[in-house]
């Protein structure tokens, strides 16, 4: 099948970006779409153009490298699909697609469709830790932790730092995020005592980094990969409330 | 030259001796040291939040834009530990001679011991960092039985172990940044290590961003930077994994252990096209259920459902009756490519085998086989589009993992002194073959538990002078990087990078891979060097080395791999065995097994850089058994 693809380019943080239009031509259904783009790059750099950056890594859903709007849908749309999984049977011949990165203030684009996401990295050094250095450890058996929190975390721990969340949320909040982060550590008995500090901080961080608040829109939890689901963004508020009495005197 | 300076001693109290042995850094001297740590998975994680937290400065490097990506965060199954939780049998010696044994005796006993006796550490340290493995109704941890072993010893958090212990590793690491003692350096690439009489004191970098050529000087170097499995093109490993800094080090004076030794895993979904860019791992756990089989007539193309069952030739089984479709990975996969290389293969090329899971079902239940492999079935049929309830899965072998590294001794120091390597960089642990959920437990034991005390000692025990990036040494480091570097932005020539990566993946795939033949290797080591010859003539890279420039990054990358090939290639001709994940064709059964030689070959290969070109000299560590009774292995 041949495809039109529209995509943002620009060369690095200060310059410009702008669309720019590409035909592919020879694009095959078993392909990945990330396949489909480096079947693109091939065809420019032999014409002497630069090749379309885009950030990825194990190119089977698990490392968060991958991501960007795919007409206007981050990871392109299907549930729970990063895009290095996402494959072109689900687009037909003639179609036009309008590739552009995360757009939101506390990323800002690097070159074409790579973004900077270290804020992640600084909400998660505000809290997102179970102090535990190494050697210290007791036996594991003796911390029993139920079935059903043991699950609760995990749903949560499931988060690949992708960033669709932020990308997909109108007020590009990272309430997602770190509502994850916050609810697979709240909900162990390792991560007690560190709970109201761990939370307090973690919150303090996101909108220290740029990112909005959450006005309860719900598109993070419909783009996310891993169907992390809202109902976490509830948790840390309610632990955010928690711990701010806890310490409203300080 | 080669001391692999393994404690004297029974093997139980050997890494007790060598701890008791091991020279201490004063708490208030630690600060005053300084190491780098190249690589952010489990292993290079793990040490940098350990010996931050020990005091030391650290200073840790990774290609990806967060450590949190790297590539240990694929791995799938599980976390063996000898914690016998299961009152099943299992034990520390167990578990270490299962591991000599899976790694057909080309392993350290003394090295391998250890690792047995830290895996029960690692699963109480990993539980106290909040890892949310799986658990009984009772709150206890729960444990399964993995690869064909006969005690259930593998802790797991559903099919995502390797990402939930690289977050616990990450989360450490994250936090002894926010503390000040770990400074992160993200989208940096080592290019070079710089010695500084005869140690290693430091590495040249480039800013994957900017494009920076940078110089960082510290005590001592660890190299935790993954295996080089993508020497292959198609592999399980991701895009970026790469072998640069090992090889720049090699380059430099550290000797390669085994080059030759990978792993094939069994059950990949097969290649569909010459567009594919990397090979996706189903678990190996569906071959507890499925069945594996391929036509009886060569190039039969009727589809699974009309191929009658006494048409149908259940391989594994037939060939290997007391195992059946759970022989090991090397085994397994071996036995694919021979009824492909027969004709018999399914699928587009012909480069598959089914796995069935009819009989499963019959038995069992589609609910059941869904709640079990649920995840795996709707993988599979997102990427195939086929439905494999109603349809047998293809799956085909793909390169997985490298036993092979530099060479390190018991310390995992390598053979340049102050240069240390750990996890899949290294050679040490797995032999010629590694055991299923093995890999996540070496990376952390170096990482939180053998580098936090070997290291220190290297600290406390040698004379190390005042060195810093305005030593000369790095000045000219630093210039024979950038010299590089321009000179293969400028070669400007017609052909893509990917099209060399690819034609070396398949001439290594084909005669470096699951079967080696004199012949085979002969070629290659005809064909690699004239194609790295026609790299550096016709290589096409679009853009500067001073911006973002991916094209840049991987054609750096490709370069070394075509240097690595080649000693690949050279370790497995001189290699006259049958051994572990890998068939030599001149050494073989007369019922076609392999047959491996301890005669001549119980060694480890190490082999010394000599210069460009193809010159190496191999170097040889005997290996000897005194707690493991050597066997052929067999499956029948």
């Amino acid at each position: 099948m041949n495809l039109t693809l529209k995509i943002w380019r620009q060369q690095n943080a200060k310059a410009p970006g702008a669309f720019a239009t590409y035909q592919v031509q020879g694009v095959t259904p078993d392909m990945s779409f990330l396949e489909m783009l480096d079947l693109l790059n091939e065809n420019l750099q032999a014409k002497g153009e630069p090749p379309v950056a885009f950030e990825h890594d194990c190119r089977e859903g698990i490392c968060g490298a991958c991501g960007f709007l795919i007409n206007g849908v981050a990871h392109g749309g299907r549930r729970g699909t990063t895009v290095c999984q996402l494959s072109m049977r689900f687009f037909r011949d003639g179609d036009s697609v309008t590739l552009e990165p995360w757009r939101a203030r506390a990323f800002p684009v690097l070159r074409d469709l790579a973004v900077d996401r270290s804020p992640f990295d600084r909400i998660i050094q505000a809290g997102g830790f179970i102090t535990a250095p190494t050697g210290g450890a007791p036996e594991a058996n003796n911390i029993l932790v139920p079935k059903d929190s043991a699950e609760t975390a995990f749903d949560a721990a499931a988060c690949i730092g992708c960033g669709a969340c932020v990308a997909a949320c109108p007020n590009a909040a990272a309430m997602l995020f770190t509502a994850a982060k916050v609810t697979h550590l709240n909900s162990l008995p390792q991560g007690q005592p560190q709970r109201d500090r761990r939370t307090l901080s973690m919150v303090a961080a996101m909108s220290d980094e740029l990112f909005g608040s959450c006005t309860n829109h719900g598109e993070c939890e419909a783009v996310c990969p891993k169907k992390i689901p809202i109902e976490f963004i509830g948790k840390m508020n309610r632990d955010l409330i928690r711990a701010t009495f806890h310490h409203r005197g300080d | 030259m080669l001391e692999s300076k393994i404690p004297s001693g029974p093997i139980e109290k050997k890494w007790e001796k060598a701890r008791f042995d091991f020279k201490l850094v004063n708490p208030a001297n630690r600060r005053k040291h300084s190491v780098i740590i190249v690589g952010s998975g489990l292993a290079g994680a793990a040490a940098a939040a350990s010996l931050a937290q020990q005091g030391y400065q650290v200073d840790c490097f990774c290609f990806q834009d967060s450590p949190r990506r790297a590539h240990s965060i694929a791995a799938q199954g599980g976390i063996n530990a000898a914690k016998n939780y299961r009152n099943d049998g299992d034990s520390i010696f167990r578990l270490f001679y299962d591991t000599v044994k899976g790694g057909d005796f080309r392993a350290r006993e003394g090295n391998v011991y250890r690792l047995a006796q830290l895996s029960v550490n690692i699963i109480d340290q990993c539980v106290a960092q909040g890892v949310p493995f799986a658990r009984e109704y009772g709150g206890l941890l729960d444990t399964r039985s993995f690869g064909g072993v006969q005690v259930s010893r593998t802790f797991y958090a559903r099919g995502q172990t390797g990402q939930q212990l690289l977050l616990g590793a990450y989360q450490a690491l994250e936090e002894q940044e926010a503390a000040g003692s770990v400074k992160m350096h993200p989208r940096s690439e080592m290019l070079d290590l710089v010695l500084v009489n005869g140690k290693a004191r430091g590495i040249i970098t480039r800013n994957l961003v900017t494009g920076a050529i940078d110089s960082y000087a510290a005590d001592v170097v660890v190299l935790a930077t993954g295996g080089y499995g993508n020497v292959f093109y198609l592999s399980t490993n991701a895009k970026g994994s790469n072998a640069t800094a090992i090889w720049r080090a090699h380059r430099r004076g550290a000797l390669f252990g085994n080059p030759c030794f990978t792993q094939i895993h069994p059950t990949c979904i097969p290649v569909s096209s010459e567009h594919q860019s990397k090979l996706t791992l189903m678990s190996e756990s569906l071959r507890n259920d499925g069945r594996v089989w391929v036509p009886k007539k060569k190039g039969d193309t009727r589809p699974p459902s009309q191929i009658p069952e006494d048409e149908r030739d259940y391989y594994l089984e037939r060939r290997y009756p007391s195992f059946g479709n759970l022989v090991p990975r090397d085994v397994a996969s071996r036995a694919a490519k021979e009824v492909c290389d027969e004709g018999r293969g399914v699928g587009p090329g012909g480069q598959g085998v089914y796995l069935d899971f009819a009989d499963a079902i019959r038995r069992m239940g589609e609910a059941q086989v869904r709640e079990k492999y649920g995840n795996l079935f709707d993988m599979y049929e997102e990427i195939t589009g086929e439905n494999a309830y109603k349809v047998p899965m293809r799956i085909y072998p793909a390169v997985h993992y490298t036993m092979g590294g530099l060479w390190v001794d018991y310390n995992l120091m390598s053979t340049i002194p102050g240069l240390f390597v750990a996890g899949e960089a290294n050679f040490s642990d797995h032999g010629a073959n590694r055991l299923g959920a093995s890999a996540l437990m070496q990376g952390l034991a170096d990482g939180y538990f053998i580098l936090p005390y070997t290291l220190p000692n290297y600290i406390a025990s040698t004379q190390l002078e005042k060195v810093d990036t305005s030593h000369p040494a790095f000045a000219a480091t630093k210039e024979e990087v950038a010299k590089r570097v321009a000179t293969m932005v400028n070669v400007r020539g017609k052909r893509s990078v990917d099209s060399f990566h690819k034609e070396l993946g398949k001439m290594m795939w084909e005669n470096c891979g699951m079967a080696r033949s004199e012949q085979g290797l002969k070629i290659n080591l005809e064909r690699i060097p004239a194609l790295r010859e026609e790299f550096w003539k016709s290589v096409n890279i679009v853009g500067t080395g001073e911006e973002l420039n991916q094209s840049l990054e991987k054609a750096g990358r490709v370069a070394d791999f075509l240097e690595l090939g080649e000693l690949m290639c050279l370790d497995a001709l001189q290699r006259r065995e049958s051994c572990g994940g890998h068939f030599r064709v001149e050494s073989q059964t007369p019922e076609g097994e392999a047959l491996r030689d301890d005669e001549h070959f119980s060694y480890v290969s190490a082999w010394e850089w000599k210069g460009e070109g193809g010159q190496w000299e191999l170097h040889q560590e005997p290996l000897t058994f005194e707690y493991v009774h050597l066997a052929q292995r067999s499956y029948k």
